[in-house]
């Protein structure tokens, strides 16, 4: 009886959302579309960054050290010969830094002093800035390599470092960018996609038609929530294979885990959005709350781009409600390092309370309003 | 003409804060989002968690460990005594880097022999790893050169001094925190904009609009206005936070940044319109506004900067107006431009202002 009850609340919902093709839209085009531009478009790989270089008397030693820019794929130098109009440059955001060997650079290198040089940067994008520093000392630390081998003068650094790095050697932004934009992309696919439906209902007054049938209120929530958390399902594993396929992001870990992760993260941000249409009985206002509380948050507090680690501790306790953050977690280990358990665990455990704390809200909050 | 307008725009603004949860929807996230995520954004490294595996145990070995220690970008967690323990460590991320000093570290250095620092670093972050391993090379830098002094040893045969233009100290915060004007103004307005006709389209309200003297343009300016003022004060409040709360050098003119709200503000209320216009009913009208809003804040420089796009990406957030306006944001706060330099971002925020509100207007005509 209960279990027929439930099927023709399901069959009814799915005639909806038939009826009003934007659901689909929302489940299944949005996600592929939205992971095929930032996929593409979202990177912190400079490449080809102009570079001015200053050489205001070229001569073996100067073009040699110009020469280390030349061969990187990081800049695009472009020579100046004196430093007004290079500052010129900078100033007019042609040249993103500045790279001077002054006159007396190379009478320095003969009599065995240090010549000094200076690295300039535009400091307006910190990061960026900070990045090019590094390689442009990179360039540097080359230079000084090659120079002792090859002036016969060995020049010997006492601590040298040999890095390692784990998980994504090559350093390619994508491979953490786009598990992150994933659990972006799907909080706002989970919220959009239950967030007006309830609402809808309230407002057009069919929840009090649906409310005077036999059907009791755990039948009507979850026959809000199985055809949106099948169709979500499906668009999780979309988004995943465009990462897979296109982006060519290396899966470490298990698919099984993946698919497990992603389940439970759905059941949040589709609980998060029938709680807030619940709340709201009002579409207009679900559909702001659901943009306030889903994609922001998600997109400035889950570690997709912005280091949790680095933010203030105040702000770090707030990042804890964002769901967005255990799944970004999760993503990254999973894609990158495997099925790590204490990682996966934690975040598992926190998706897995906020799932119960939301469904059970709006299962509390429908009941008393009915009253 | 203007009295039918001003009584429309009276009308607009009492069915924005009649219903009190618009009201604090429209108050409220602004501020607390202001705030957390002025804190929240930020590319700088501190407290970096790091390990240490020291096998040599000597005065060279302790002074380097000791430039670490007496840095604020690092935290030390633990040290270790066999290599195995380090692995757990990075893999649940309670560690992002491990040193490992080999056995013969001080006696290398001591017969004037390079001696090998081995960092590992947890690179799941991309950007996080590269920031930290520029500031490890920093550091060891900075001991080589200590020890080169100290020891006798062949100075480098170059030493490069770095500077930074607009921020010295390359704090991020400052790129970022005058960019949440552009992007909580984004959101503001849209969200005035986007879903109004289609409301009234769906309450069937606007049949009766329509029945009323009110010319379908005159509609558009009526909802239009609530928009650009709401947008209009929170971009000044927003700005003053960020100057008074954050800190964050204000070096321009006012009117520079004011002419560019006012570009701003019009382009996406002309954004939110056409949508409004286009969406038959709210569901549709907030679909739009995600559909919209979501790429140009993501692809917009606010985060991660256009330069580094593939071309058709870059020549996509071209009628982003997001784009243009951080531009203007950033260069008025920290660079101190002017009209004059901002031209190349004003002309195009005004272009695509003027086109999607005549879009609109033309749509709205032709649905009726």
């Amino acid at each position: 009886m209960k279990h027929r009850r439930l099927r023709a609340l399901i069959r009814k919902e799915f005639l909806q959302i038939l009826r009003d093709p934007s659901a689909i839209a929302i489940a299944f085009v949005m996600p592929a579309f939205l992971l095929f531009l930032f996929g593409y478009g979202v990177s912190l790989d400079a490449r080809h960054v102009p570079v001015a270089v200053v050489v205001e008397q070229p001569d073996r030693d100067t073009e040699a050290f110009a020469a280390g820019l030349a061969q990187s794929p990081y800049f695009e130098p472009q020579r100046f010969t004196d430093m007004t109009a290079a500052s010129a440059a900078l100033q007019q955001r042609q040249v993103e830094g500045i790279l001077w060997l002054r006159q007396d650079f190379s009478r320095h290198l003969l009599r065995g002093e240090t010549a000094p040089f200076s690295i300039i940067v535009n400091g307006v994008d910190a990061n960026s800035a900070r990045l090019l520093e590094g390689y442009l000392q990179g360039v540097w630390q080359n230079w000084l390599q090659q120079r002792a081998r090859s002036s016969g003068v060995p020049f010997v650094v006492p601590a040298v470092s040999t890095e390692r790095i784990w998980f994504n050697p090559a350093l390619r932004s994508r491979n953490y960018l786009v598990p992150g934009l994933i659990a972006v992309i799907m909080t706002l696919i989970g919220a959009l996609l239950t967030a007006m439906v309830v609402a809808r209902e309230w407002e057009r007054g069919t929840m009090e038609a649906l409310m005077a049938t036999p059907v009791t209120l755990t039948e009507i929530l979850l026959g809000k929530l199985l055809p949106y958390f099948l169709m979500g399902m499906g668009g999780m594993a979309l988004t995943v294979a465009l990462a897979l396929t296109l982006f060519a992001v290396p899966l470490v870990g298990s698919l099984w885990t993946l698919s497990l992760s992603s389940a439970l993260f759905l059941l949040v941000a589709l609980g998060m959005g029938l709680l807030i249409s619940t709340l709201a009985r009002n579409q207009f206002v679900a559909g702001q709350l659901a943009v306030i509380v889903t994609f922001l948050p998600a997109f400035m507090l889950s570690g997709f781009i912005f280091d949790i680690g680095s933010m203030p501790a105040p702000v770090q306790l707030v990042t804890h409600v964002v769901a967005a953050r255990y799944f970004v977690s999760i993503l990254q280990t999973v894609f990158l390092a495997g099925d790590l358990w204490p990682v996966l665990l934690v975040n598992s455990a926190a998706l897995a309370f906020m799932a119960t704390i939301f469904l059970g809200l709006t299962w509390r909050l429908s009941r008393k309003r009915l009253d | 003409m203007l009295a039918r307008i001003y009584a429309l725009v009276i009308k607009e603004f009492l069915a924005l804060l009649k219903d009190r949860a618009t009201r604090v929807v429209l108050v409220g996230p602004p501020i607390i989002q202001l705030i957390v995520f002025g804190y929240a954004a930020t590319f700088d490294l501190n407290h970096v968690p790091y390990v240490v595996y020291d096998e040599d145990g000597g005065g060279a070995a302790r002074q380097l460990l000791a430039h670490f220690e007496g840095s604020p970008t690092f935290r030390i967690v633990g040290r270790v005594s066999r290599e195995e323990q380090i692995a757990p460590l990075l893999d649940n991320q309670s560690a992002l880097v491990a040193l490992h000093i080999g056995p013969h570290f001080s006696r290398d250095l001591l017969l004037h022999r390079p001696a090998s620092v081995q960092v590992l670093i947890d690179g799941r972050n991309s950007n996080t790893a590269a920031l930290a391993l520029n500031h490890v090379s920093a550091i060891l830098a900075a001991f080589n050169l200590q020890w080169m002094k100290e020891h006798g040893w062949r100075a480098p045969p170059a030493q490069p001094e770095l500077r930074a233009w607009y921020n010295p100290n390359l704090v991020s915060r400052w790129f970022i925190v005058p960019g949440i004007v552009a992007l909580l103004t984004l959101v503001v307005t849209l969200l005035v904009t986007g879903l109004s006709v289609a409301r009234e389209r769906e309450m069937g309200t606007l049949d009766q609009l329509l029945v009323t003297p009110l010319r379908p343009l005159e509609i558009l300016i009526g909802k239009a206005l609530p928009g650009f003022l709401i947008g209009g004060l929170e971009a000044a409040v927003i700005t003053l936070a960020v100057i008074l709360w954050f800190r964050v050098p204000f070096k321009g003119s006012v009117a520079a940044l004011a002419l560019g709200v006012m570009l701003f503000l019009l382009a996406v209320i002309g954004i939110g319109l056409l949508i409004s216009t286009l969406a038959a009913t709210q569901q549709q009208g907030l679909l739009g506004v995600f559909l919209f809003l979501v790429p140009a804040v993501i692809l917009s420089g606010f985060s991660t900067p256009v330069s580094n796009m593939p071309e058709a990406v870059q020549w996509l957030t071209r009628v982003n107006p997001m784009r243009y306006f951080l531009v203007i944001v950033r260069g008025v706060f920290l660079e101190g431009a002017d009209m004059t330099t901002l031209w190349p971002q004003y002309w195009p925020l005004a272009l695509l202002g003027a086109a999607s509100l005549s879009a609109a207007t033309w749509r709205f005509r032709k649905r009726l």
